[in-house]
């Protein structure tokens, strides 16, 4: 794997483990994937499912009561491949490579930007640390990542405050920030769970223009499987610190073969479908993270299990790009399979 | 046939922003500016739109956790009888505060944290009459059952369930008056989707047991899709569009309402659409634009949209009524 | 590379959670946490020990804290007069013990009465707003704009010395405090949506504010009750030893340390006011303590 040139990042089967009120909880238990360039890989999951931590453990963003215990995060700058999880959290390499090589926007855009400083001196903070760049040509340099990102006037609003620019502006100049640097990855994690949807939509405009013209790799963490399907190249689909089904956008969301993506995808209601749509919900509720089910975690909540559910299944490889995590997937594929084609004819 | 529970006439509400050493009014932010609404008995009326559009402020209007500037709220028993219910004193309030509840959004602000369920659930019966305890236990007991939870629970504290069993105690709350109007201010947005679609099951078997009419409040226009009978769509504090909730789906009449339906991700990739990316941001409710409060943003505007406001019309699709408010509607006027 | 601490700790938790042999006995959380404070435990113990000791004062001791006696004048510590005796022959170690009931009752009196009052008005002020809240809001603000020390000796000298003056007046001028911090927490709590939930059935003021409110703003307003006893615990000692605190014939630790007013007695017989010292200092020090665990341990947003 570590061949191919257009992998960007490769975590192979990272576990981070949190120890808060002397428990043990393995928020992130042997997760593995990679980011292309120009692509961008969804990670879809509930709250506490473990995908915020992924996100974090790349960055090595950890808080102190938490830390790595095994697998690989593999980032490839330029040509030699840096294994980040051996780097010191706050060492002069982790953070050269914190904001030049990989970037963060964070789900609020209210709280994310310091008030007391101007939206031009927090942008030309990342590149004063990490480029050589006069002051002239920082400024320069502001004005335009402002202007590409679409906020008017920029010469005029790159000195005005965060108070002055609406939830939208706030995180336009967010990602302004992280893409200072041109960063290979751009991790977003719930980059528009706070905004309105027309606001949410100018985001997603401005993060594919990105993509395409960057080459960047995006990350993209969310909960709504809408934006999956508008946004993703990839899919990764978590459920309590494991990823249960993985492949592009076409696999998972045209073919579901894990219980637990199918039944996300039929629990929630889709515009256009009208007054009549079926909804089901996935019964029970997520586990407590202290006590989990032995073996397979979606188990107890899935339709499907069965006594053999009670060892963690291991990741199969349906083609060359889907895997899924479940025993019983053949079955599930089949059947499935089955009623949509029933349902053609 | 149709029998109306809430009437709603020209309903504001401005809230003073008071600045300097004095505390002068400088200034007013119009957050509900002007809303007429019938309420029908036994609909799902959803309220739609974005953040700071008012939606939220004419819901607790209704209620007087807002006090209303101006307008009238009209409520209309079984036995049709209308009262003006904004203008009542607060004793006299009190009957009609039974008929009309409210679930929150927030399912971690919702419930009292020192108190058992029980403890924070049992004052409202105790002040409209339920005497004993006994009662007081079973009448809350047998609501918590109808939302799938277990009697017992109601002796435990809200740091022991999870946000969907937190939500579905804020709706036994909302439910332990027998009310008939329950306004449901973004009752799932905070919710896990996996929760979200219990909740809403949970929400439509409650409507047809009890005989409930709800006033939908959200952002998520998916969901009231599938949940309302009739959807409004609110921009800066004023209704854009009213009518029945495939009309706005397949006879969309308002921009706006084509650019918000447009801009929701979707979650099939076979009804992938081209998404309208309307321009800058939500004007600001303390001095709204002249004209059509939307012009600034909207990619049809025309010269007459700067300068009238367009009054909110009748019109007719698919043999129902359908309101809105644009000048740019070919459609006849009904009058 | 070597293991740090945290790493060791994190392995024996790990260790603990495969084998499932971490302690499954519910224990609330604050109440682990705060035993976790081992400057907290101990400043309990110690003020345990101190309050047993002056409430069993008559078990402990022989002596009579007044009685003079006039053959045993001045005698430094030994086995029949642990801290030694005083000019007129009576027990230091005794009137330590007696002293102790007075003081701490003020201390604490006074802090639970003025918290009662700041709590009573400040509920009520921060949840409704409007005219009280200015008016209480100003009062306070009064009070607050003196040093307190001269606005007590300004009372005192106007009242007259007196246990209860004494605690009247800690109460006037200790309660704007406590007013604020139940004022703050009911303007945050007032936006809380079960308080709306409330409102919109319509119950009456008084039960929302003290009944469903109140609960949730206690935390904080405990703590300052210990670190306002310690404070008046302090002032206390301080007035009686410029000889206008308590009246000078009721021992108090202030009163005992007034001896060392004189020269000779700070110079010659220093267990006449040492050993007294030593017990106001370790008791606000543990008051402290013990606040500063408290503090920390309702803290939702400290870890640990």
């Amino acid at each position: 794997m570590e061949s191919k040139d257009n992998i960007a990042l490769s975590v192979r089967d990272l576990k981070t483990f949190f120890y808060t009120n002397n428990r043990c909880n393995k928020a992130v238990n042997g997760v593995s994937f990679d980011v292309e360039k120009g692509k961008t890989l969804c990670i879809v999951g509930e709250s506490g499912c473990g995908k915020s931590v992924t996100a974090a453990t790349i960055m090595q963003l950890l808080p102190t009561l938490s830390r790595i215990e095994e697998g690989e995060i593999k980032f490839r700058k330029n040509d030699e491949i840096i294994n980040i999880e051996k780097l010191e959290k706050n060492g002069k390499e982790m953070r050269e490579i914190r904001g030049s090589d990989i970037a963060m926007i964070f789900q609020d855009p209210m709280t994310a930007l310091n008030p007391v400083y101007t939206v031009g001196f927090q942008i030309s903070e990342n590149l004063k640390y990490h480029t050589n760049l006069n002051r002239k040509q920082i400024r320069e340099k502001c004005i335009s990542l402002l202007s590409d990102m679409g906020i008017p006037l920029p010469e005029k609003r790159v000195d005005e405050y965060p108070h002055s620019y609406s939830g939208g502006m706030r995180q336009r100049a967010m990602i302004a920030m992280a893409m200072a640097c041109n960063p290979k990855i751009l991790i977003a994690d719930e980059p528009t769970t706070a905004l309105d949807v027309t606001i949410q939509a100018q985001i997603f405009e401005l993060m594919d223009k990105l993509k395409k013209e960057n080459d960047t790799a995006i990350i993209l963490i969310t909960h709504d499987m809408g934006v999956v399907a508008e946004l993703a190249d990839n899919v990764a689909v978590m459920y309590m610190g494991n990823i249960v089904e993985a492949g592009t956008a076409d696999d998972v969301l045209r073919r579901p073969t894990h219980p637990y993506t199918k039944a996300l995808l039929e629990s929630v209601p889709v515009l256009g479908r009208g007054k009549n749509q079926d909804i089901n919900p996935i019964k029970g509720s997520t586990p407590d993270p202290y006590n989990r089910p032995i073996g397979c975690q979606f188990a107890p909540r899935c339709n499907w299990q069965t006594e053999s559910c009670d060892i963690m299944p291991e990741i199969s490889q349906i083609n060359e790009t889907h895997q899924v995590r479940c025993h019983k997937y053949e079955q599930f594929f089949e059947k499935y399979n089955e009623k949509r084609n029933s349902k053609i004819t | 046939m149709k029998k109306e529970i809430l009437k709603l006439r020209d309903v504001k509400v401005h809230f003073p922003i008071q600045a300097g050493v004095f505390n002068r009014v400088v200034g007013h932010v119009l957050a509900v500016d002007g809303v007429d609404l019938d309420i029908f008995r036994g609909e799902v009326l959803g309220l739609a739109g974005e953040s700071g559009c008012g939606k939220t402020t004419l819901g607790k209007a209704i209620l007087r956790l807002v006090e209303p500037t101006g307008g009238e709220v009209k409520y209309i028993s079984k036995n049709e009888e209308e009262t003006e219910i904004t203008s009542l004193e607060k004793k006299e309030m009190d009957p009609f505060r039974k008929k009309l509840q409210i679930v929150f959004q927030d399912p971690h602000s919702s419930l009292n944290p020192s108190f058992t369920i029980f403890g924070s659930l049992q004052d409202p019966l105790k002040k409209f009459g339920v005497k004993s305890k006994e009662e007081r236990r079973k009448i809350i007991g047998d609501l918590l059952e109808a939302v799938n939870m277990r009697r017992e629970y109601m002796d435990r504290y809200p740091h022991e369930f999870s946000g969907g069993q937190r939500q579905r105690i804020g709706i036994v709350r909302a439910l332990c008056l027998e009310p008939e109007l329950i306004v449901c201010d973004e009752a799932v947005s905070a919710l896990d989707v996996s929760i979200q679609a219990q909740v809403l099951k949970l929400l439509m078997q409650l409507k047809k047991e009890k005989n409930l009419t709800y006033l939908f409040i959200t952002h998520d226009l998916s969901v009231t899709e599938y949940l309302c009978d009739r959807i409004a769509v609110m921009y800066l504090g004023r209704i854009v569009e009213l009518c029945d909730s495939e009309d706005l789906y397949q006879n969309t009449l308002h921009p706006y309402s084509e650019a918000l339906i447009s801009a929701i991700p979707v979650a099939d990739l076979d009804k992938q659409t081209k998404r309208i990316v309307l321009e800058g941001d939500v004007p600001s409710p303390v001095n709204p634009p002249k004209g059509c409060p939307f012009h600034p943003r909207c990619p049809k505007a025309k010269d007459i949209c700067k300068t009238d406001v367009p009054k909110l019309r009748k019109y007719s699709t698919n043999g129902k009524e359908h309101y809105a408010s644009c000048h740019l509607i070919d459609l006849p006027e009904i009058t | 590379m070597a293991k740090s601490s945290l790493d060791k700790k994190f392995d024996q938790i790990r260790k603990r959670e495969e084998e499932k042999t971490f302690s499954t006995k519910k224990r609330s959380r604050i109440v682990s946490k705060f035993l976790n404070n081992r400057l907290a435990v101990i400043g309990l113990i110690i003020f345990t020990i101190i309050i047993l000791a002056s409430i069993f004062a008559p078990l402990l001791s022989p002596y009579d804290p007044m009685r003079v006696d006039l053959r045993s004048m001045r005698q430094p510590p030994s086995f029949a007069h642990w801290f030694g005796t005083d000019s007129t022959g009576r027990d230091v170690f005794t009137r330590v013990l007696f002293g102790g009931r007075v003081s701490i009752f003020i201390g604490l009196g006074s802090a639970i009465l003025s918290a009662v009052v700041g709590i009573a008005v400040g509920c009520y002020a921060g949840y409704k707003g409007g005219w009280i809240d200015v008016i209480a809001l100003r009062i306070s603000e009064i009070f607050m704009s003196f040093p307190q020390i001269i606005l007590v000796l300004l009372l005192v000298s106007i009242t007259g010395q007196s246990l209860f003056n004494l605690m009247a007046i800690f109460i006037l001028t200790g309660w704007g405090g406590m007013y604020r911090l139940a004022r703050a927490r009911m303007l945050s709590l007032r936006e809380e949506e079960y308080v709306q939930a409330l409102r919109s059935f319509g119950l009456s003021t008084f039960t929302i504010c003290y009944k469903h409110m109140l609960p949730n703003a206690l935390s904080p307003i405990m703590v300052n009750i210990t670190l306002s006893t310690a404070m008046f615990i302090l002032t206390e000692a301080g007035l009686s030893f410029l000889g206008l605190g308590v009246p000078l014939n009721i021992p108090t630790w202030g009163n005992i340390l007034n001896v060392a007013q004189d020269i000779l007695v700070l110079q010659n017989y220093w267990w006449m006011w040492g050993p007294v010292g030593i017990v106001i200092s370790v008791f606000v020090l543990c008051v402290n303590f013990i606040g500063d665990g408290l503090r920390d341990s309702t803290d939702p947003s400290q870890q640990g």
